[in-house]
């Protein structure tokens, strides 16, 4: 865990290293910089030590004072992540609810009555749904439900969670539920005609029974499977759907930070981003046992 | 998939999800100020900096100007009239004595006093601090001395540390009064004391500039109130009870909303979710002048574009290949074309809103016409080679423009190869400053006060970007600079622009519109081109 962690964060360093242009000149802007400040700033943030030694400063205030660096307007990158990282987890949780619940519902669904118009309307709505860019639905749905309708903010985290991350959400969880349906209806339909889901319906079990209890629990192991991985991929942040929507999450900053070569800030939000797979894999590693009773750890 | 990755992916959607729970819980986001408060919202982005030495891009402006007075202010004409000063006078527009007003105070109760101003400009000039608006100090007596030179340049030498933090050309007299002694004589002084940058700052804050930067504490109609500066979200205000300058605040607060971009901002103040935006997004005016009615206010600004030429570039030496290209673009299409002919074309490098502004002072040269356009290039015997044209990738407006130029010089000019040097903003300025530009290219000004002066010395001083031999037109400034009143000044700045415009190492395009909106929940909204960072009078906005 510590060499990958090391590794990533020296690999991100050069890349930031490399990335052309002047910080400190372009915050300037179209006004005359003089050369004392300038001088002044670049000591500021280090930016004229070597490579390695920028890097090793910034290992070891991360290490042994929790010091994540200054972004170029004062503010400590450590409370930017802190603060950006509850706007990204509230989002990521809204949209993964939506695609767990929603998702998995038409799945069902459709798995049930296969061939039909349940079917159907499903195949073709995902399709609609997968196929439509997440910028073009995010604009839309603003427009739509936040400006006309009025049923949701339109913008921006002042109404808390849940109601300023609904609409966000459900936008990103739009293409992504078209996903879930699928493998739900495939894997539910291929289990329909599994031996032992006759054996049942054989012995006269309930409909019901034979579906909630014996095909959807089975079928829901790929589900479940694709569900998890999907909760990294909305932490890693939304940067299309933030930026429409207003809300200062992680994808949002990092876009921002690229944009004027803030290293710190780059290098702390991924880093952190390395973090919680990191952690993420370690519990993983150590839920193996509990989760399945023939691997066990000596 | 392997089943043993299946499950890896699994669990640490389980662990996530744990997290997310964690992170949810006991969030609320509520203001906690009480419901009957008449406060009103401005869209704004992420300032750089608060304190006003620092802030220096108009999302920073726009706060500090709700924060903070200064000795001077502008009214309704552009013309400069005192604030916080009692008198401002000088018999040589070299050493000027400013009286500040007795009885103002801070927000922390602290008089505001000649010790005020002189603490918070030194701190502006002082190098170490590393403050942006440093260089407007740049005129001011013993700036130099805070400023040391790195003995040599980028070599491996550390600049000395100054051996003083206080200039020797700032003499407090009395409680009330100093003097300024500057470098050159400068006629247009008063006027630039108006600009946020000048704005004095209290003894509480000169222990720590860090907090003041973060949370100032001005003297102006709103003070930072409650959370204050809550980055990437808002910044709030209230009104100062113990205001007693000429714009007090007619609401009980004021919030800056934090946006990410200008299309977020403008689609919450179609939905009265935010009350003030100054700058609606070019592509949305027209919507906008349909959908708010008489709440749409265009205002004329400052701001202008240019098309500079590296002239330390052989090519670009030869005046009537310049004229040529000034002759073939045609601005008002371009200006139809792209910004919804919401901007203004010019042929002045001077601004329309600024004290001395002759209409089309730089004559036929400015104006669109293909056969004359022809007849130059021709004089000037053609162009070889591939002409590159240079932009920031900063606004997608940029390219929209210049693939219009090119299309035009291809055109009426016959330039067959045109290429375009897209550059990452933060890499552009400086390809200008350290004169590598291959080509034409963009420039940009930002008004800091309305005189000729503010536009005219970047463009003819020895520090200029475009390489453009300035000695002329630097001599009229000086004398303009020398003169005994603005009046007299402007007709040398007239001169200086006429001299600068005949020689055209930068051509004139167009002069920007600001196109700003405000919602239904407030009334009085006074947008003035000569207010500080946006347009708006916050302090005259009511709350209904």
């Amino acid at each position: 865990m510590v060499p990958v962690l090391l590794g990533t964060t020296l690999f991100i360093y050069v890349l930031v290293f490399a990335l052309p242009g002047d910080p400190i000149r372009a915050l300037a802007g179209e006004k005359p910089l003089p050369d004392s400040v300038y001088r002044a700033l670049r000591e500021h943030y280090h930016l004229d030590d070597p490579l390695l030694v920028q890097y090793g400063r910034y290992l070891f205030g991360v290490l042994f004072r929790g010091d994540f660096g200054e972004t170029f307007n004062g503010q400590s990158v450590g409370q930017l992540i802190a603060d950006s990282w509850t706007v990204t987890a509230q989002l990521a949780a809204t949209a993964w609810i939506f695609e767990l619940v929603v998702g998995m519902s038409l799945g069902v669904w459709a798995g049930l009555r296969r061939g039909g118009f349940a079917d159907a309307a499903v195949l073709g709505g995902t399709t609609v749904a997968i196929a439509i860019p997440s910028f073009v639905l995010a604009y839309s749905a603003q427009l739509v439900f936040g400006l006309k309708l009025g049923w949701f903010p339109t913008a921006g985290t002042d109404d808390g969670w849940p109601m300023s991350y609904l609409l966000p959400g459900m936008v990103v969880a739009a293409a992504e539920l078209g996903y879930v349906a699928r493998l739900t209806r495939t894997s539910l339909v291929e289990n329909m005609r599994a031996d032992y889901v006759r054996t049942a319906v054989a012995k006269g079990l309930p409909r019901r029974r034979v579906v909630v209890r014996h095909t959807l629990r089975n079928s829901l192991i790929p589900v479940v499977t694709y569900l998890g991985t999907q909760i990294g991929y909305f932490m890693a942040g939304s940067i299309i759907v933030e930026g429409i929507f207003n809300l200062p999450g992680v994808g949002h900053e990092l876009w921002l930070a690229l944009q004027i070569k803030e290293g710190p800030t780059i290098v702390g939000i991924v880093t952190f981003l390395v973090l919680i797979y990191l952690f993420a894999n370690l519990v993983v590693d150590l839920l193996y046992g509990v989760l399945d009773p023939r691997i066990r750890y000596d | 998939m392997t089943e043993l990755a299946r499950r890896t992916r699994w669990a640490a959607g389980l662990a996530a999800l744990a997290l997310t729970a964690a992170a949810c819980s006991g969030d609320g986001d509520k203001d906690d100020g009480d419901a009957k408060a008449k406060t009103f919202t401005v869209a704004n982005q992420e300032p750089g900096h608060l304190a006003p030495g620092a802030a220096n891009d108009s999302y920073g402006i726009r706060v500090v100007n709700a924060l903070f007075d200064r000795l001077t202010r502008l009214d309704k004409s552009g013309m400069v009239v005192n604030e916080d000063a009692e008198s401002i006078t000088s018999t040589d527009q070299k050493t000027w004595t400013i009286k500040v007003k007795p009885g103002r105070t801070f927000h922390n109760g602290e008089p505001v006093t000649a010790q005020s101003y002189v603490d918070a400009w030194n701190a502006a000039a002082y190098g170490p601090n590393a403050w942006d608006n440093n260089y407007y100090f740049g005129n001011i007596a013993g700036y130099d001395a805070l400023n040391p030179e790195d003995p040599d340049g980028d070599g491996p030498q550390d600049a000395p540390k100054p051996k003083t933090d206080k200039m020797s050309g700032l003499k407090v007299l009395d409680r009330q009064t100093f003097t300024v002694k500057l470098t050159d004589p400068f006629s247009q002084f008063p006027l630039t004391l108006a600009f946020t940058g000048f704005a004095p700052m209290p003894k509480a804050a000169t222990k720590d500039l860090k907090a003041f930067d973060q949370r100032p504490i001005g003297n102006g109609p709103f003070m930072i109130s409650g959370s204050g500066w809550q980055h990437n979200k808002q910044i709030t205000t209230q009104k100062f009870a113990g205001y007693r300058g000429s714009r007090p605040a007619h609401a009980d607060g004021l919030v800056f909303k934090t946006y990410a971009s200008r299309d977020a901002a403008y689609t919450d103040l179609l939905a009265n979710r935010v009350d003030i935006l100054e700058t609606i997004p070019p592509a949305k005016v027209r919507e906008a002048r349909r959908l708010l009615g008489n709440r749409f206010v265009t205002t004329p600004g400052g701001t202008m574009d240019y098309l500079e030429f590296p002239l330390y570039d052989k090519r670009f030496q030869n005046r009537d290949l310049r004229y040529a290209i000034s002759r073939s673009i045609n601005r008002q299409a371009i200006v139809d074309a792209v910004f919804n002919g919401a901007f203004r074309p010019t042929g002045t490098i001077v601004a329309p809103i600024v004290p001395g502004y002759r209409p089309n002072a730089c004559g036929l040269i400015c104006m669109y016409d293909s056969r004359p356009a022809k007849k130059f290039f021709e004089k000037a015997g053609g162009f070889s080679g591939t002409l590159e044209l240079w932009f920031s990738n900063a606004d997608p407006s940029y390219e929209q423009w210049m693939t219009d130029v090119a299309n035009q010089l291809k055109q009426n000019l016959g330039i067959k190869n045109i290429r375009f040097r897209k550059v990452p903003q933060a890499d552009y300025l400086s390809n200008l400053t350290d004169h590598k530009a291959t080509g034409p290219y963009r420039a940009n000004w930002v008004m800091d006060y309305p005189s000729a002066e503010n536009y005219l010395t970047p463009r003819c001083g020895p520090s200029n970007r475009q390489g453009y031999d300035g000695k002329e037109c630097m001599a009229l400034i000086r004398k303009g600079n020398r003169a005994k009143s603005i009046a007299e000044s402007v007709r040398y700045y007239q001169r200086a622009e006429t001299v600068l415009l005949k020689d055209l190492p930068v051509i004139p395009l167009w002069n920007w519109q600001e196109q700003g909106g405000y919602s239904k929940n407030i009334g009085n909204v006074n947008f003035d081109s000569y207010e500080a960072g946006g347009g708006v009078h916050y302090d005259q906005v009511t709350v209904k």
